[in-house]
């Protein structure tokens, strides 16, 4: 029997090209922003200007006298259920007697031209009452102060406590940390076109989103109708990274359409896209490791504070991602760990990539660098004596069952070389850039380390399922999933499941919609896991059904059938045919709804399996630092990565550098500026992001050991890059300047002052 | 809204513009007016590159140019760069080398990077990464992008 793979078929673990690509670099990919209908009218959001006030009252009457506006709505125009949110609906559709951050919407225009839709906004009169932000996380926890919601002004409260809580060790190390507010700056602004249907009672929203499913659940529910009225379709995602989670102009668009009669076109401007999405979760973090003189940790205290801002979105989960993953990628036994997550007058923060292990990472990590210094032992021996392996057991409880090899991702990135020595090069690649300020004898070069661990999938008891159905018909495989593709590049994956399994050289992939079953959201690294997991579940029940086919036809059983490349092969006969040939004439469909294990809520004590699965990272960086001017330019992060097996290499070097380019943004420039609960710098001239001159050198090495719970063996690789990589540059900077360092990102006056 | 009409001239072909309103951008009237959706828009104000367009020969920021002064010029967006169907080698670069995720800063940098290549042939790794610091892409980190610089001045060197 012959097992070789035909060149250039588009098998899983080759670097399969993105079937979207050309359209993509012609500029004919429809991203929702380019969603157009006739007779459309436009759509925008008036917000308001101030963090924390009473609305005493609208005027909306100059508005509607402007020629071209079609309607304005406000909160008593929502049919259904004024609220909605992801884990407690608590954020209202429109504000109403109070708005509780700035950029709250508190009304929505539907006109001809959004230049008359600026108008109209500018034309309503919305009289304030302005109150005194609550802004500071820890007075949130003063029963005093008055809350600023009806649910109060704490999201949640957990604590972790396991092991004996009076050990005491020989070393000591503490901090607190600061961990600022980052934003995902997708390129693809938040954009939707709602089209009524002519019934009045329906609608179908084009829309860039992580999930449709849970959208249209929302949805429905404010505008007062059965999900079945509502059919959302996935619009060109220019990005996620966790912003598309919530709901931003979903509502809004939808009930302008239905008020209107007309399709609807909304899409934010860079500004109001800083108001308009959820961001990461500023925190305080204190932790205090106690460990033997030799460095083994033996318990760990901490408390980890999260500003959530005005609104619930998802800071009960990220709380519990923080507080689970205290420890690290580390053995530790013992632990006292409170958590708490606070409402605020602060912009409402939710799901980014990382999802709260960012946070504790970066507190962790620093922690490790301290007890190294302490103990007079290697940054990498200290995190080798302590690293995690299969059968240890989390602080939660939970027992590391699978794969987990920390040791390996830190052997492995050692290994990399150093870049060279810094002299000479090109000056405009020296910190300051173009500024040309710096002179390579005063730039001081440091290397630090950063590991982690991040959980994959939903946890505590949440089921995220997926669903996807597979049709075969005349050797062509029909793939249908509600799958969200923001760039990540499933829809690669997608035809490379169903090339593998199927033996075809065609695949179709058809609309991206909710007239299939869920698939849960694209976050959480958990799409080639879950939606993979479908679709293969899907393409193998299909590939049986060809085998009794085939077999009835040709009076073999069907157990002695196989694929091998393109063709149906009796393993143990003669007979071989095109799988194109012996599906001719039929169609043969099955749609597939992929589980992971089940996890469990947390106790009282923070005890319980709430995860489902981990992966585990290490990266090491390089950095130039100018001491006198405080800027830096990272030189190099090498890093080797626990991804189970490369389903795609081209795509997992993609995850991987664009993780580390985000991860070097929380480091060393990015962060939302918050004064009085006020964003002072809403915009890309002063939110700054890494551009390709900051962009490092990366050398990343994937360490392969398929994860056996995973239905292709892989793990999901989104999340880690972006995880360990800032704690590493931190620990860097401060390693070139002799200085430590316990906030991200790191400011000019944090290295020189 | 006051009423203009005003002609672009856009990848070769003469477009007339009635009705619009004075004040629009030359990525809006692209877009919305004249189905040019390949140029995007993500800041309006000139930090992100998405909206690169040639403009007589010169990489703008086409959301910082007022459409009705760009009459009279000769204006290339990603939709010109194509000749006759065929990818030109820096597109073909970007889909070979993984340099495509979202997809949303891909036709701003390609134009960018198209203009530079024209300019010069063999630029510096330096000057590589300073031309194209304008274009800010939020998924790849650049490195599959850099890959494809390398691969379009290596065919094009070919192909000369």
């Amino acid at each position: 029997m012959s097992t070789t793979i035909t060149a250039n078929r588009n098998t899983l673990g080759t670097s399969v090209l993105r079937p979207d690509g050309a359209a993509k670099v012609r500029g004919d990919f429809q991203f929702s922003s380019d969603e157009f209908a006739t007779n459309m009218l436009w759509g925008a959001t008036l917000r308001s200007p101030h963090p924390y006030a009473r609305i005493l009252s609208i005027d909306v009457s100059a508005a509607l006298k402007i020629n071209g506006v079609s309607c304005v709505l406000l909160a008593d125009d929502v049919p259904g259920k004024a609220t909605y949110g992801l884990i407690s609906s608590d954020q209202p559709v429109f504000a109403k007697d109070v708005v509780r951050y700035m950029g709250e919407p508190i009304a929505a225009v539907a006109a001809d031209h959004p230049e008359t839709c600026k108008r109209a906004l500018q034309a309503i009169v919305v009289e304030f009452e302005v109150l005194s932000p609550l802004v500071d996380p820890e007075q949130c926890l003063d029963d005093s102060i008055a809350p600023i919601h009806p649910d109060g002004n704490v999201f949640r409260r957990q604590r972790i406590v396991r092991g004996d809580q009076t050990i005491v060790g020989e070393v000591q190390v503490e901090g607190t940390y600061d961990i600022g507010m980052q934003d995902q700056a997708f390129l693809g602004l938040e954009a939707a076109l709602a089209i009524p249907g002519h019934d009045g009672r329906s609608v179908e929203l084009h829309i860039a989103t992580q999930w449709l499913h849970e959208d249209r659940k929302q949805i429905a529910d404010c505008l007062g109708l059965p999900e079945e009225a509502v059919q959302l379709v996935l619009g060109g995602v220019g990005g996620a990274f966790g912003a598309r989670e919530d709901i931003s102009l979903q509502v809004h668009s939808c009930l302008l359409a239905l008020r209107t009669g007309r399709p609807v076109k909304m899409q934010y401007s860079r500004e109001e896209s800083f108001f308009g999405h959820v961001h990461r979760h500023p925190a305080k973090i204190w932790m205090r490791h106690h460990a033997t003189r030799d460095g083994r940790i033996q318990r760990i205290e901490a408390r980890m504070l999260m500003d959530g801002g005005a609104y619930t979105s998802t800071s009960p989960a990220v709380l519990i991602n923080a507080i689970t993953h205290t420890q690290g990628p580390y053995v530790c036994e013992n632990a006292t760990v409170e958590g708490i997550a606070v409402r605020t007058n602060n912009p409402p923060c939710g799901a980014m990539r990382g999802f709260g292990v960012v946070q504790a990472c970066f507190a962790h990590e620093r922690q490790m660098d301290k007890l190294a210094k302490a103990c007079g032992i290697d940054p990498v021996d200290i995190r080798l004596r302590n690293a995690m392996s299969k059968g240890d057991l989390l602080i939660t409880g939970q027992p590391m069952d699978s794969v987990a090899p920390v040791a390996r991702c830190i052997t492995e990135t050692a290994a990399i070389p150093l870049p060279d020595d810094p002299e000479g090069g090109d000056p405009l690649l020296l910190p300051g850039g173009s500024g040309l300020t710096a002179e390579r004898r005063n730039i001081r070069r440091g290397v630090g380390w950063g590991v982690s661990m991040k959980n994959l999938m939903y946890s505590e008891g949440f089921d995220d399922y997926s669903t996807a159905r597979c049709t075969l018909r005349d050797g062509v495989a029909h793939l249908k999933f509600a799958t969200s593709e923001v760039g990540q590049g499933f829809v690669t994956l997608a035809i490379q499941i169903a090339t593998s399994i199927l033996g075809v050289d065609h695949v179709e992939l058809e609309q991206i919609d909710t007239r299939i079953g869920s698939a849960g959201s694209t976050s959480a690294s958990r799409q080639t896991w879950m939606s993979g997991g479908a679709l293969d579940g899907a393409c193998r029940m299909v590939r049986e059904m060809l085998f009794q086919k085939v077999g009835a036809e040709h009076g073999i059983d069907p157990l002695r059938l196989a694929i091998v490349d393109t063709d149906v092969v009796d393993t143990m006969g003669t007979l071989r045919i095109p799988v194109r040939e012996a599906s001719a004439g039929s169609t043969l469909a099955h749609t597939f709804e992929h589980h992971h294990r089940p996890t469990s809520d947390l106790d009282e004590n923070g005890q319980g399996n709430c995860h489902v699965a981990f992966a585990f990272v290490a990266h090491r960086a390089v950095v130039d630092v100018d001491p006198d001017l405080g800027l830096v330019k990272v030189i190099q992060i090498a890093t080797a990565q626990d991804v189970g097996r490369v389903l795609n290499p081209l795509s997992a070097i993609g995850q991987i550098e664009g993780g580390i380019a985000q991860g070097l943004g929380l480091a060393v420039m990015e962060e939302i500026v918050i004064d009085q609960g006020r964003v002072r710098n809403p915009s890309f001239t002063d939110y700054l992001l890494p551009t390709a001159l900051d962009a490092p050198d990366v050398e990343a090495v994937f360490i392969e050991e398929p994860e056996p719970m995973a239905p292709l063996g892989a793990k999901g690789i989104g999340e880690p890059p972006c995880i360990s990589v800032t704690p590493a540059i931190v620990a860097a900077i401060s390693n070139a300047i002799g200085k430590n360092i316990d906030r991200t990102p790191v400011r000019p006056q944090d290295i020189c002052l | 809204m006051s009423a203009e009409h005003y002609a672009l001239q856009v990848n070769g072909t003469r477009h007339e513009v009635r009705d619009s309103w004075v004040g629009e951008s030359l990525l809006y009237v692209l877009r919305e007016r004249l189905g040019y959706y390949g140029t995007k828009g993500a800041c309006e104000q000139g930090e992100c590159g998405s909206c690169t367009v040639l403009m007589d020969g010169e990489a703008v920021c086409s959301c910082l140019v007022l459409a009705a002064t760009a009459q009279g010029s000769e204006i290339v967006t990603v939709e010109g760069l194509a000749k006759d169907g065929e990818l030109n080698e820096v597109q073909r670069a970007f889909v070979d080398k993984g340099a495509v995720q979202c997809g949303f800063c891909t036709p701003g940098l390609i134009v960018a990077i198209t203009h530079l290549l024209d300019t010069d042939p063999n630029p510096s790794e330096s000057k590589i990464k300073e031309s194209i610091s304008g274009n800010i892409c939020r998924c790849t980190g650049y490195g599959r992008i850099f890959d494809a610089v390398q691969q379009a001045i290596e065919v094009r060197g070919m192909n000369r």
